[in-house]
């Protein structure tokens, strides 16, 4: 395979001291690679080994068949641009000034742009849409305006990869995802490889080709978002103790009430989510059916009911689920009914409705 | 690009108007004095001519240049350093190199040997690469802008302590010289030391302009200078020599000369709209002429025919400009 960036068996760390052996990675054109892992793992030592900004304790990081310990300080500079963490210092600068430093490895020896460099700045800034900022001072923006700033920086020095440490993490929602878009659009449209980490791990699903699992001296998982993002192994990743986070739905949920059941909510069709979370959040512990197993509502279940009566999806409730379901309800001191109407295939829980009003149980409902 | 234009026009003004405060400057320091000249005069009077000619003009060449230098040496440690309010003299470059100066002045002068131009600027910058060398230690193992300039007044009190101290043991006759020398002052310039001066200063303004490309980037932060291909720990050492190179011209010449490396730059920056090291390098040593060459001016007017010491002036108009840069960083965090 021909893969524009790879490293063979590298070696990072500070000091001499290694932090993470034996890490082989590859990235093709136009493809997004994604470190994950907990907080202090080494993703910021990876990417800034990849980067050359610090030595590598070991293996080779190659651009383009080119081992990069080879190259001048100029050529890499034309090959990779970095956005990272590190503020960078500005005084008296105003964003297209920053934008234009991204030009210097094109320079001559004073540094002065060309019309040619002028072009690049201009293109860049549109392409991450900071035009109605170009002129401010570069200490005077927002987060997100400064790191779209960087962005065009980087973008300006027409790198053939980009590295990126955490580059979303002070951005709100909105800007998040036009940081990404814009990260997608580049690797479309000029092929260019993006190396980056990521705290956000449902965006990294969503934008990676390739991710990297980043956590104790070797490497934990290198493949495909599907490859990586397997039933409990972000538990597994990232040590969760409280909570949970579910790799299907991307979505992560808080420590559930672990008492026996007080309240049973008969749920289906998301409409139990909401309900789940307040119980949680009142500390009631409960138990929740009957759900099909493709239900909105089961995962939310899983991870916050204390008791959670299921069924294959696309079949019938059969009459055992529907004992379970009884029983459980009968343990319960007051039912909540999600379900306004009951649909053909969920006569169970009619029934089930019926059944806790014959026995006295207190029943309120929620929604239409 | 129309903002582009205006800013570039800005920066030309900047200069003209430091230009002309250079050339205006000149001619006060040399008709202003014990006794007041009239460049008409000049023709009959050949007392006055001497006068101009062997002293005053020497002596305003050499705050020209030595004012310059002393600016751009400030600018040079502050873009070192991150630091706003670094300068030679209050990193204790400039005491570090008066010691040595003195130790060498001393130990020749005693087996009356006459000490060359050329020898003491080499001792001077010997002293300046000690004293920027302990900087340079404590800097690794401290954080904050104000601990470091504290650390450097500290080198910079051992320093004059030990200058002192020699001084004290030299002969009588070395003394007023030595004194006066160590507490900073234009006076007694010839055109030799001026033409030693305007060398060493030449080319050591040609190869600071030559960083200028470099330390624009090294201005972002070394993060983004190393991406940008530059050499960072080349670029560091070549900032220390040659700063400690201007330093210790200054010093062998004049002696230590507070302020105008710390402040001269934030003025600079202030009257050009820019920190960008193209216009900053040539614009700050421009500035340095001017506020070295008014402040010669003073000195030598104020309780004249008795001059004044040259860093009791500069103190009075720089360290002003210092409290200022200090509490308008404090405002905008």
């Amino acid at each position: 395979m021909d893969y524009y960036f790879q490293t063979e068996q590298i070696c990072v760390g500070y000091q001499g001291i290694p932090l993470i052996e034996n890490i082989t990675i590859e990235a093709g054109k136009g493809e997004i690679l994604t470190l994950i892992g907990p907080n202090g793992a080494g993703k910021s030592t990876i990417l800034k080994s990849i980067a050359r900004q610090l030595a590598l304790l070991g293996g080779i990081v190659r651009l383009d068949g080119q081992d990069i310990a080879g190259l001048s300080g100029n050529e890499l500079s034309r090959k990779m641009a970095v956005v990272f963490t590190e503020k960078l210092r500005t005084e008296m600068m105003t964003c297209r000034d920053v934008v234009a430093t991204g030009r210097y490895p094109y320079t001559g020896r004073f540094g002065i742009l060309s019309g040619e460099d002028h072009q690049a700045v201009e293109n860049a800034m549109e392409l991450v849409h900071i035009e109605e900022i170009k002129d401010q001072d570069f200490t005077k923006i927002s987060d997100g305006q400064r790191q779209r700033v960087m962005l065009a920086r980087a973008i300006c020095q027409e790198p053939q990869i980009l590295v990126l440490d955490e580059p979303t993490s002070f951005l709100d929602v909105k800007y998040k995802l036009e940081f990404l878009s814009v990260l997608q659009e580049l690797t479309r449209k000029k092929g260019l490889v993006v190396i980056m980490s990521l705290h956000e791990l449902e965006l990294a699903e969503r934008v990676s080709d390739k991710v990297l699992c980043v956590k104790g001296k070797y490497i934990e998982r290198f493949g495909s978002p599907d490859e990586i993002f397997q039933p409990g192994y972000i538990k597994e990743l990232f040590e969760i103790e409280t909570g949970s986070f579910d790799e299907e739905n991307n979505s992560m949920e808080l420590q559930p009430v672990q008492e026996k059941a007080k309240v049973f909510v008969i749920a289906g069709g998301g409409r139990g989510k909401p309900v789940y979370r307040r119980l949680q959040r009142a500390g009631i512990p409960f138990a929740s059916g009957i759900l099909f197993e493709n239900d909105l509502d089961y995962p939310v279940a899983r991870a916050l009911a204390a008791e959670i009566v299921a069924t294959e999806a696309f079949e019938p409730i059969p009459e055992e689920i529907f004992g379970a379901a009884k029983r459980s309800l009968d343990d319960c001191e007051r039912v909540i009914c999600c379900r306004g109407k009951f649909g053909a295939f969920e006569q169970a829980n009619e029934k089930l409705l019926s059944y806790a009003k014959e026995n006295g149980k207190p029943v309120s409902f929620v929604g239409k | 690009m129309d903002q582009q234009q205006k800013r570039r026009q800005r920066y030309i003004a900047a200069c003209v108007i430091l230009i002309l405060g250079v050339v205006v400057l000149m001619i006060l320091n040399i008709c202003i004095g014990s006794v007041s000249i009239h460049l008409a005069d000049l023709r009959e009077d050949e007392t006055l001519r001497k006068i101009v000619w062997d002293i005053r003009m020497p002596r305003a060449f050499a705050v020209l240049i030595l004012g310059g230098a002393l600016a751009l040496a400030g600018y040079l440690l502050q873009t070192f350093f991150h630091n706003p309010i670094a300068g030679p003299f209050v990193l204790g470059i400039s005491s570090g190199a008066k010691m040595v100066v003195a130790l060498v002045m001393v130990f020749f002068l005693g087996k009356s040997i006459r000490v060359s131009s050329a020898a003491m600027i080499f001792a001077a910058f010997f002293g300046a690469m000690i004293s920027m060398g302990f900087v340079l230690l404590m800097s690794r193992r401290i954080q904050g802008m104000s601990m470091l300039v504290v650390s450097g007044v500290m080198i910079g009190y051992i320093c004059s302590a030990i200058t002192e101290l020699v001084v004290t043991f030299a002969d009588d006759a070395d003394i007023a010289n030595l004194h006066n020398w160590s507490q900073g002052s234009f006076s007694g310039m010839t055109w030799d030391n001026v033409k030693v001066m305007a060398g060493v200063i030449a080319v050591t303004f040609c190869m600071v302009f030559m960083l200028a490309k470099p330390l624009s980037a090294y201005q972002l932060g070394e993060v983004y200078a190393g991406n940008l291909g530059i050499n960072v720990k080349l670029l560091r050492l070549a900032m220390v020599v040659l700063s400690s190179i201007l330093s210790a011209c200054i010093v062998a010449f004049a002696g230590p000369i507070s302020f105008v490396g710390i402040a001269t730059p934030h003025l600079v920056k202030k009257l050009l709209g820019t920190a960008e090291p193209i216009w900053m390098i040539p614009a700050c040593f421009l500035g340095g002429s001017v506020f070295c060459l008014f402040c010669d001016l003073l000195a030598r007017m104020l309780l004249a025919p008795t001059e004044l010491s040259i860093s009791t002036v500069t103190a009075v108009f720089g360290a002003p400009v210092v409290l200022w840069v200090m509490i308008e960083r404090k405002k905008r965090k």
